[in-house]
């Protein structure tokens, strides 16, 4: 009888212990999303609204305006989500359609996670000793100043980072387009490439957006590579050559240095912008891909 | 109505070389940087290299010890916070399915795994470095501990969902305890994957640089306590990569040649693991 008693109480602790490591996730994001906000009251008090078109970042001065780094980040972000598109898209479909299984399949698919498992350091010193020389000449040749660094640079970058990303989502919504509607545009003498343009992507359109935004969200968040190549200048950005700064590369390099509160604050609320936009991001990301998946 | 049928095949023909060619374009930058990685890495890889401690500038030798040594410890630290939490979420969510908690556990898993490392920075500053008044493995550890969370939560859950009622039944018939069913019948059967997935989530934070920046802070000595700054290998590469000295860069190259290796066997491992011991019922 005691021995049962022991057993219950056990039973009683072992699901509470599952339940509360539930609720820590929840404790863990609301306090995170509560420190950040904290944290960035001072700035929020300070400059308001115009803490996001302000044109200055000088710390000397205690004035700080993001717009710089806002304009940075939509730029290397966007254009990293424009050059990966062509490659994503192919990898997408030659994994998705044409080549499913086999040994040129699995070839390419353990190319492209181990393209996924570089650290993003390593992309960074690359790009910095590699791809900056190459980008200097070219701009040199286009009567650029040679920065070799810069928005272009990290968005070429950042594009091959994202690229295993979106293609594995891109696979996969690809492999759910039923095969009774393909074979229905085979039976009316439809090619290949006439069913996977008009049949196959329309049909996974919204799956592909989802994957679209959700590696948007990776972009912006994309820290260390970016920082190495983007060339660190906290002022807006003239054209797609020059050196400039993301939300996340600022907070990377001026974070450790950050003297006085309000400075600090400052960078505590660029997190906190940064936070809430990839939140946002990944929600209506994984939102439209559930959708799609549900169907 | 001939001609029409040839332009179609052609374009037929012109679409597949299209998706063949882009995608094997896209792995070129993978043969480019291991290309680099090994010309530059390998010169400067010796045993002195790998077991000896720093050196200032100008003198020769000079080693990555510490940052091999504070990377591990590192991972020792996160593993130890985000193990026990993950793993047990994990057994919850798969348990409680249709729960509104899971619900919302299971949303806010996939946030946390988009939210930027360098904001888990700004966090683990926050709770740890400001209070303890000093940089320290520790908050290095927290940071990345947050980024090993989600995926071993994942994991854990997808592994469990493997697993057939029937098993959990025969169990609970016998009159064994729900909580040793689940810990001697169905954890054990699921090992696999649940280590599967802690092996990636250390492969995710072991090259994972921008949390450490101002955590772990970087140390150019040994360092043990995980109460002080440490180095790590990541952190090195950056600093190295800055500096102005060519030997420095040198040694930017073969560290990340070891970095990479040591990211390649952990996803390797994970692969291996779910290859001999997958979960098959």
């Amino acid at each position: 009888m005691h021995g049962l008693k022991r057993e219950l109480t056990l039973e009683i602790v072992f699901k509470k212990v599952l339940s509360l490591s539930a609720i820590f996730i929840i404790v863990l994001i609301l306090s995170i999303f509560l420190t950040l906000i904290f944290n960035s009251l001072p700035s929020l008090k300070a400059f308001g609204l115009k803490f996001f078109y302000g044109k200055t970042w000088d710390p000397v001065f205690n004035k700080f305006g993001a717009l710089p780094f806002l304009v940075g980040t939509i730029l290397t972000s966007f254009l990293a989500l424009i050059i990966s598109l062509p490659f994503s898209f192919s990898i997408s479909i030659f994994l998705g359609e044409y080549f499913r299984e086999g040994r040129i399949s699995s070839f390419l698919k353990s190319l492209i996670e181990l393209l996924a498992g570089i650290p993003s350091i390593i992309y960074g010193f690359w790009g910095l000793f590699v791809l900056a020389p190459l980008m200097r000449i070219v701009q040199m040749k286009l009567g650029f100043t040679p920065y070799g660094v810069g928005i272009l640079t990290a968005s070429i970058i950042l594009s091959i980072m994202i690229i295993p990303y979106s293609a594995s989502i891109g696979r996969e919504v690809i492999e759910l387009v039923p095969s009774e509607i393909k074979e229905a545009a085979y039976s009316l003498g439809a090619t290949k490439s006439e069913v996977i343009r008009k049949i196959i992507l329309p049909y996974a359109s919204s799956g592909i957006i989802s994957g679209i935004i959700l590696s948007l969200g990776r972009a912006l968040g994309e820290t260390m590579a970016v920082t190495m190549v983007i060339g660190n200048s906290n002022v807006l950005p003239k054209n797609i050559f020059s050196p400039s700064n993301t939300m996340a590369s600022v907070i990377a390099n001026e974070f450790a240095e950050a003297t006085g509160d309000l400075y600090l604050s400052a960078l505590v609320e660029i997190g906190l912008f940064l936070f809430l936009v990839t939140f946002v991001v990944n929600l209506v990301g994984r939102y439209i891909i559930k959708r799609y998946t549900a169907v | 109505m001939e001609r029409k049928i040839y332009i179609r095949i052609l374009k037929d023909r012109l679409f597949k070389i299209f998706i063949i060619l882009f995608s094997f374009l896209s792995t070129l930058p993978l043969f480019f940087i291991l290309f680099h990685l090994i010309k530059n890495g390998i010169s400067s890889l010796s045993f002195e290299f790998l077991f000896n401690l720093p050196k200032p500038v100008g003198e020769k030798g000079g080693g990555i010890a510490n940052a091999i040594v504070g990377t591990f410890i590192l991972i020792l630290v996160s593993s130890f916070l985000s193990i026990p939490i993950g793993v047990s979420a994990g057994i919850y969510l798969s348990e409680n399915k249709n729960k509104k908690l899971s619900n919302v556990v299971s949303m806010l898993v996939d946030i946390l795994q988009g939210v930027p490392s360098i904001v888990l920075g700004i966090i683990a500053y926050l709770w740890v470095v400001r209070p303890m008044g000093r940089f320290s493995a520790l908050s290095g550890g927290v940071a990345l501990a947050i980024m090993m969370l989600p995926v071993i939560i994942k994991s854990t859950e997808e592994t469990i969902n493997l697993i057939p009622e029937s098993l959990k039944e025969a169990s609970l018939s016998l009159g064994v305890p729900y909580y040793k069913t689940f810990l001697l019948v169905i954890l054990p059967a699921g090992l696999s994957g649940v280590l599967t997935g802690i092996l990636l989530g250390i492969s995710r934070i072991a090259g994972e640089t921008a949390p450490l920046l101002f955590t772990a802070f970087g140390n150019p000595y040994m360092n043990l306590n995980i109460f002080k700054p440490i180095e790590s290998l990541p952190h090195l590469i950056y600093n190295y990569a800055k500096s102005p000295f060519p030997e420095w860069h040198q040694k930017a190259w073969a560290a990340s040649f070891i970095l990479i290796l040591i990211v390649f066997t952990l996803n390797i491992l994970s692969k291996l693991v779910v290859k001999r011991w997958k979960v098959r019922f």
